[in-house]
Formats: C-alpha cells, structure tokens, sequence
C-alpha cells in the first residue's frame, strides 16, 4: 500500500526545538538525509504550522504533507510530550509519526511518551544514523496506531524494569520481536529506543 | 604553498590539543562530518550560534546567582539549556561542569553552585577563546582543512 512517502520520496519533516543550536543541527541532519525540513521554535508555534491551534486558520498545504514530526521534549510553555498529546488527539494529524528528542534518558520519561504514542525516544545528541535509520523506517510505510504496537512497547519497558540490567540508549542494540503482527519494520537492528533487547 | 602547508600543520595540531586538552569530545568531529563543499562552514555556524546563545544564558545564571535565597529550579532549568547547547558542539569540560552544577542544584547546595558556576565559567572562556583562534586560521589556511563529511 503506497503512501504519501512512498510516492513522493522525499520526506517532509517539522523539526520543533527551543534551542538555535539543535534546530540547525537536526535541520542538517534532515538534509543530508534528503528531508526537506519545517524548523519551529515552540510547540505553539508547530501547532500553528499544522493548523492544530484553534484559531480559524486553515493548515497550510505544505503542512498536509508532513511526513514526521521530530520535537524536543523540554521547552518552555508546551513541551514535546504536551505537543505530542495534542498531535495525536487530531483527526487530520494522528497517524503521523513523533518522535522524541531529550537530552535526559528518564525511563518513566520515555515510557510516557511511548505510551502516548510516541514512534520513538532518541536521546541526544541526534546522530546522522538515527536520522537514516527515521527515515528507512518511515519511508517503508508503518501503520502505527496507539492499540496493538503500544500495548508492546508497554510490554518491553516492564520487562526492563522488571531485569536490572542497565540499558545504554546511545548503543545500538538488537531488536528481538516475537509477534508477528508488528510489521517488519520493526524489527530492523540499531533501533536505540524503541525495541531494547534484553542483554 | 609553504606558508599554507604550515598553516595546515598548525590547524592540526591546535585541533588536536584541543582534544587532548579534554576541552572537545566526539561530538564536535559529528560536527565536522556534517561539512561539506556545499556547507563549508558548518562547524563554525553552529559554535558561533552556540556562543551568541550561551552567553546570554551565562548572563541569566549569574543574575539568578545573585538572588537571597537561590531559586534552585530556575538555575536548574536554565544550565539544562546551557548543558544541551554545549552537549550539541562537544564541549567537554563544560558539559562535565554544567552536570556538576545541576547536581548541586538538586541537593540544594548553594555553595556548590557557586564555585562550580566559576571553574565552568573560566572553561567556557578559554575554549571560546581557542575555537575562535581556530577558526581564525582555518579561514586563513583554506576551506580543505577542516574535516569534511566522506562522500
């Protein structure tokens, strides 16, 4: 089933951050991988951009076709985890993609916007290799719906507070999924935090 | 030529110290991949952008430092955006510190707060004062010296 990314082949990303410094690195990454980038400096301000803020304003075309949505978690006013809530709770935006950017790898943190629907949790500072392996991901096509997938991630990060084997997020560990329902997608290797493998 | 092929040495080597010196970890060399022919000055953008940013963070805190009694959220909250600011170009020494100082923070240690305010401080000075020097000379030695992203 072709989607949007699949035909047009080029991904279009709103890279939201507080910080100047990591809006030109993430808007770097994107475009070395191809992305063409929307940077924003606010939740408010992404929320504008997506028509998503209430006001009368009609979603500008542009911002029909985004394909992934990248936002820090801690900014001042709207954090990423209160944007992501707010993405996921439109109609127009809910299927696509969030992922979590922090400097802090907090498990209840990451398990909150996991189970709000986030698609990842990358903790920073962003690489160019979790930019790649995004963007494969995405271009690939990925039904992610809150349901089935949620209740697995749910499911993992049990399983790594229940083992007290600490867990580096900034390595690339293995992903070891056992149903078969999850498209195949998931389970590609090096994806830091999304599906650890219990070492 | 001769001049130039010096010059190159003298940005390698400066380069190099500043790995040495514990000022710089991997993340600026993350930096220099992103370089290319088409974005020749990318590392020096982003410390720059860097820079304006910090200093204006470094302002706050010490006013925040000022204050009778210490809001130790605010500081908090504001040497996180420091930290991450000088987490994304690499620096080391002040990433260490601004970790250090957060952490004073969370136990309420003013003190602590203080004099690692000042260490972090005299850090910042000297690897902006050596970053500018670096950057001063690789724009004198050409665009070839600075590692750029393999193709």
């Amino acid at each position: 089933m072709a989607t949007v990314a699949e035909c047009s082949k080029e991904l279009h990303v709103l890279a939201v951050d507080d910080s100047y410094v990591d809006r030109k690195l993430i808007e770097r990454l994107l475009q070395i991988s191809s992305c063409k980038v929307t940077a924003v400096e606010s939740g408010t301000r992404a929320l504008q951009y997506l028509g998503l803020d209430g006001e009368q304003s009609n979603v500008g075309f542009d911002a029909l076709k985004v394909n992934l949505i990248i936002t820090d978690y801690t900014m001042p006013g709207m954090t990423g985890y209160e944007l992501l809530k707010k993405i996921k709770e439109s109609s127009v935006f809910r299927e696509v993609p969030v992922v979590i950017m922090s400097s802090e790898d907090v498990l209840t943190q990451i398990d909150s916007c996991l189970e709000e629907g986030a698609e990842e949790y990358i903790v920073k500072p962003v690489k160019l290799s979790d930019v790649k392996r995004l963007k494969d991901h995405i271009m690939r096509g990925e039904p992610q719906a809150n349901g089935k997938s949620g209740l697995l991630k749910r499911k993992l990060i049990d399983d790594i507070q229940a083992s007290s084997v600490p867990l580096s997020f900034s390595s690339s560990v293995a992903c070891d999924l056992e149903s078969s329902q999850l498209p195949s997608s998931l389970s590609s290797p090096n994806c830091p935090f999304k599906r650890p493998k219990l070492l | 030529m001769e001049r130039n092929q010096q010059l190159r040495r003298q940005l390698a080597s400066m380069r190099q110290s500043l790995f040495d010196q514990g000022h710089l970890d991997e993340q600026f060399i993350l930096l220099e991949e992103l370089q290319d022919d088409a974005n020749p000055n990318f590392v020096e953008e982003v410390v720059t952008l860097h820079y304006r940013d910090s200093a204006r963070l470094i302002t706050t805190i010490e006013r925040a430092l000022e204050k009778s009694p210490l809001d130790f959220n605010k500081l908090d909250g504001y040497m996180h955006q420091f930290k991450g600011s000088s987490t994304s170009i690499g620096a080391k020494k002040v990433k260490a510190e601004s970790t250090q100082f957060r952490e004073y923070c969370e136990a309420g240690n003013g003190e602590g707060c203080l004099k690692t305010f000042q260490l972090l401080k005299r850090d910042y000075a000297t690897l902006r004062r050596k970053l500018e020097a670096y950057f001063q000379l690789a724009r004198q030695a050409g665009p070839n010296e600075i590692a750029c992203r393999p193709k």
